[in-house]
């Protein structure tokens, strides 16, 4: 196992760290920052994870509502989404999380520029705002005529008792034609967005899924599950799958429509990008359908490689093996010359990530393409599995916040259940070493010595670089101009910094080129002025400052 | 056409609100903390409130917005969140040390109906906050109101908690300014200074929100108002306030409060506002206006005479917050534009806004405020009647790219421009700014536009 040497011993760090706190608190921390080890049977310390973050501390995470609304349903164009709720929500995640999408004719819906709520006022709070949720779903349809809708919770609304899935079964009724759906995801739901990706994953599941009976064609068809075409990736993926020649029926929910997630559970394969935010939906998929699951990473070029051979291994077709192959060849042709171009540039620079739950694991694979390396990471909002691997998911206690949320129940479905391969054929290949429902977590792939970190809050950050000195972070918005004020350059991995894509094989060599930039640029070596590297005084000319 | 949904002819609503044009108050009450020299904003309610408010300001800046949250869960949100906030006060002064902490209720908090008074009572009975310590609350619900609102709110707080009145007038003159830029707010300041006035401002996010890079971060930079010179400004002769919807009410209670004269005006935006901002500050202060005041506004006039052709008649639609808006229209009306359309979020309140727009445009004018006054409105409203020139912010980018209309940028929230935050658009230096910033558009736009036959070389 590859070991990594940090300048300050990673226990030396979390001990200093958590001293700062409560001794309550301290020892809480203690548990979210572990320093990885890695041993013979790939198993690593256990870390805490998916726990409330203390009143006070700055953290970099943010709600349930965000992550149902804003994460998981978001990037759909075609389901014309009302919050329920005071205006800010609505507000806050109208495209700011850059999920592009692209009709596919000049008229086709695409609601994606909308931002709809119902503004509740304080009248509405004291009386209940149900009725004007139903007002505002008469003018939605009167004015655009969607095919479905979907109602998202905002924490007042829970509190005063608006039942939003009572008036999406009214409104239903009065508008047949229209699936009309709700999401308690009020933002006091869970600890994290976490609990609104399981909230909107089991919603879109019951409601969604399975509406549509019309297969698409194709001999390979697969759904891609947690990528939100964030900054074109998903453009970028599509694209690799077409020249490999798979059929990619829907992707949940990167640049998707209505449709595609109406009859996703025709399709053979689903692939896991994001395991964190929406597992949920492959596993019951697999319980309701018997459509299988593994997990791919389409981040970095080596990782697109191996994710698109193991889809084509899964299809066991000689034809697209060679073809995969073959687009591999070609693009990996391009990628190399470019890195090895850059990797002389950025060879041993070190880098920290926080990021959701899993570009903190996924970027690393790129970071380590060009020779950069992470020696601290860390999810938001990751639960244990995300970290130590899914082998640990019997031992994951549930704590009262997560037991809150709505976990289903599954069965088979009566007509549609159809295992896409036996049982006797995925023992087979497992004993092959091809695996399914996996997910190795992120630890099992960080250098032994490296610190790993769940819920890095402001303070921890401070301190990681001021321990640590590392030449890249990479966080979210709210981290950005702490750390570039500092002359450390700061990669967004939410917004790609307005850029992209960064996934597949153009995605690899846009991120190679950009992390070239941050690293090699010229404007971070001016944070600190001439005479700040030589303060002494020699005078010259003897002016005499005036006051 | 990226809002091809929104049909033409204007849609009657009652319920459903498209594209606001406003948002909530917690934001505007974090901001205005922002402003307080060594103060921590602190956000009562879900965590996603505290993250989506420092995500957009910090979009919005292109600098760190420090803030805390209580951090609710589903219990706290039943059993009130007095616990959250009492631990949370211990973390906050422990890690991060500031002077102040500046709490801001949310819908969530409201709703539970937590008491902020009673639980800051009991925060310093049991010793949560040390010796030489203050925490300030204000009341802003999301369901009221809106951004401007709840700036208010929280530069009322300050006066509330901090101003005294000693019987000693301290002579000087405090300024209150509505929500406007870091760069404006330092730009009022200039202004009082070239006149040699002793003043004190408050919100002040100068030197907070635009710091300079040097290689170190400051959890508070070195701006923010002292908390001291609110405490004086109880003594100060007269208070300036700079936008009734944003300023007055802190300004009105310095007057209740400790007795202080109070002078509403609106923002000084463009040369009418400007004048009467100078001029109001002359009478009080008895001094008279400096040369270099006057040699500013001089070339801000000889620009607006010398180029008056580019910007004569030509219509405008303005979507913003209020207070802003007011001043906007009347710059307008100083270049000699025609304003189309006036649309704001806000609720109006007492502020007549329409009135006064009406004042300077007539009935022609389309003046539309509160609920469901949003966007898409303002859409069908300049697919009626077409505007040469939409002022407003980012989110105006969709309905101008669809429509091929130039957008001037101001407002909040501006996530796709940078340069408000060190620019200014108040003062008369701030003037010249804003109408070059127009007259590049109009010249640029008449550059593209004309037969190859008028392409004008000297314009």
């Amino acid at each position: 196992m590859e070991t990594y040497q940090l300048s300050v011993p990673g226990e030396q760090f979390r001990e200093e760290v958590s001293d700062a706190y409560s001794p309550k608190l301290g020892k809480k921390r203690k548990k979210q920052i572990i320093v990885n080890n890695v041993d013979e049977s790939d198993s690593v310390p256990e870390i805490l994870a998916n726990t409330r973050t203390a009143p006070g501390i700055i953290s970099m995470r943010g709600c349930a509502y965000a992550g149902c609304k804003g994460v998981v349903l978001g990037p759909t164009r075609d389901i014309l989404q009302i919050t329920h709720g005071p205006i800010g929500c609505g507000f806050y995640s109208w495209l700011t999380r850059r999920n592009k999408t692209r009709p596919t004719t000049p008229e086709a819906e695409n609601y994606m520029q909308y931002a709809m709520s119902t503004d509740l006022q304080e009248d509405e709070i004291v009386f209940g705002g149900e009725k004007k949720l139903m007002a505002a779903i008469d003018e939605a349809v009167a004015l655009f005529h969607p095919r479905a809708i979907g109602i998202f919770a905002t924490c007042p609304v829970g509190l005063i008792g608006d039942d939003v899935h009572a008036v999406a079964r009214a409104a239903e009724e009065k508008y047949p034609g229209v699936n009309i759906f709700g999401f308690s995801c009020e933002g006091y739901k869970g600890v994290s967005q976490s609990a609104g990706h399981h909230i909107a994953n089991n919603k879109v599941f019951t409601d969604v899924v399975g509406q549509i009976d019309k297969p698409k064609e194709g001999k390979f068809r697969l759904n891609i599950l947690g990528e939100y075409n964030i900054g074109g990736d998903a453009f970028e993926i599509e694209r690799i799958a077409a020249l490999c020649g798979v059929t990619l029926h829907s992707t949940f929910s990167g640049n998707s429509i209505y449709d595609e997630f109406a009859s996703a559970h025709t399709a053979d394969l689903n692939v896991v990008m994001c395991h964190r935010s929406i597992n949920y939906l492959a596993e019951m998929m697999e319980l309701k359908y018997g459509i299988p699951w593994f997990k791919v990473n389409l981040v970095g070029a080596e990782a697109t490689s191996k994710s698109f051979r193991k889809i084509a291994a899964f299809f066991k077709d000689t034809e697209l093996i060679e073809r995969t192959d073959h687009v591999i060849e070609t693009e990996m042709e391009i990628v190399q010359k470019v890195r090895d171009e850059i990797r002389p540039r950025c060879e041993g620079k070190t880098a920290i990530l926080f990021v959701g739950g899993s570009r903190a694991h996924h970027y690393q694979d790129l970071l380590r393409e060009i020779g950069v390396v992470t020696i601290a990471a860390g999810y938001e909002f990751a639960h244990r599995d995300d970290y130590e691997g899914r082998k640990v998911l019997p031992t994951i206690v549930v704590d009262a916040d997560s037991r809150n949320i709505e976990e289903l129940t599954v069965t088979a479905d009566e007509n549609r259940y159809r295992p896409r391969i036996s049982e006797e054929e995925k023992s087979v290949r497992e004993s092959e070493g091809f695996t399914f429902s996996d997910y190795r977590g992120m630890m099992p792939e960080m250098p032994v010595g490296t610190l790993v970190i769940d819920d890095c809050n402001h303070y921890e950050l401070e301190k990681l670089i001021e321990y640590y000195h590392p030449d890249l972070v990479c966080a979210g918005i709210k981290e950005k101009y702490i750390v570039q004020k500092q002359g450390i350059p700061m990669k967004q991995l939410h917004s790609y910094d307005y850029m992209g894509p960064f996934a597949g094989f153009r995605g690899a060599v846009n991120f190679y080129r950009e992390i070239d930039r941050l690293l090699n640029c010229n404007a971070f070596k001016f944070a600190k002025a001439p005479w700040d590297e030589s303060p002494e005084l020699t005078a010259t000319y003897g002016f005499v400052a005036s006051e | 056409m990226l809002l091809r949904h929104t049909p033409s002819g204007l849609s009657e609503r009652k319920a459903l609100t498209i594209n606001p044009a406003k948002t909530c108050q917690p934001i505007g009450a974090m901001y205005a903390a922002l402003g307080l020299h060594n103060c921590m904003p602190h956000s009562h309610g879900s965590q996603g409130c505290c993250a989506y408010h420092r995500s957009s300001l910090t979009r919005h800046y292109n600098d760190p917005i420090m803030a805390t949250t209580s951090s609710f869960s589903e219990g706290s949100s039943v059993f009130g969140g007095q616990a959250n906030l009492l631990e949370a006060f211990t973390n906050i002064f422990t890690l991060y040390n500031p002077d102040i902490i500046a709490v801001n209720t949310t819908c969530l908090s409201e709703v539970i109906g937590d008491d902020l008074v009673q639980i800051i009572k009991k925060a310093y009975e049991e010793k949560k906050i040390p010796d030489g310590k203050i925490v300030i609350h204000a009341n802003t619900p999301s369901f009221t109101g809106s951004h401007i609102t709840g700036y208010a709110n929280m530069a009322t707080a300050m006066v509330k908690y901090f101003a005294q009145n000693t019987g000693k007038r301290n002579g000087k003159i405090t300024l209150i300014p509505s929500f406007i830029e870091p760069s404006d707010m330092s730009e009022i300041k200039h202004i009082a200074s070239e006149m040699g006035i002793k003043y004190i401002m408050f919100p002040d996010t100068s030197d907070v929100v635009n710091s300079p890079m040097d290689g170190h971060f400051r959890m508070y930079p070195k701006g923010g108002c002292p908390k001291e010179s609110v405490t004086a400004s109880g003594d100060s002769n007269a208070v300036i306030a700079l936008g009734r919807l944003g300023a007055m009410p802190a300004a009105r209670l310095l007057d209740t409060q400790c007795k202080v004269p109070v002078h509403v005006l609106d923002l000084p935006i463009g040369i009418t506002a400007t004048d009467n901002f100078v001029d109001t500050l002359r009478k009080i202060a008895g001094v008279a206006v400096p040369e270099s005041l006057r040699k500013e506004r001089g070339q801000l006039v000889d620009i607006l005479c010398d180029m008056n052709q580019y910007t004569y008649g030509k219509k405008v639609s303005l979507l913003g917050d209020p207070d802003i808006l007011l001043s906007m229209v009347q710059f307008c009306k100083d270049a000699g534009m025609e304003v189309l359309h006036v649309l704001t979020g806000t609720p109006p309140g007492k502020v007549k806004l329409e009135d006064r727009v009406r004042e300077l445009y007539g009935n022609k004018v389309i003046v539309k405020t509160g609920l469901q006054c949003d966007m898409f409105m303002f859409h069908q409203l300049v697919q009626e009647n077409r505007p040469d020139l939409i002022m407003g912010n980012t989110y105006c980018k969709y309905i101008c790219r669809d429509m091929d209309i130039p957008l001037l940028r101001i407002g909040y929230p501006i996530y796709d421009r940078i340069g408000q935050s060190y620019v200014p658009i108040t003062g008369y230096r701030g003037g010249i700014h804003l109408l070059l910033k127009i007259l590049s558009i109009f010249m640029d736009r008449q550059d593209r536009d004309a037969e190859e036959e008028n392409v004008e070389l000297i314009m």
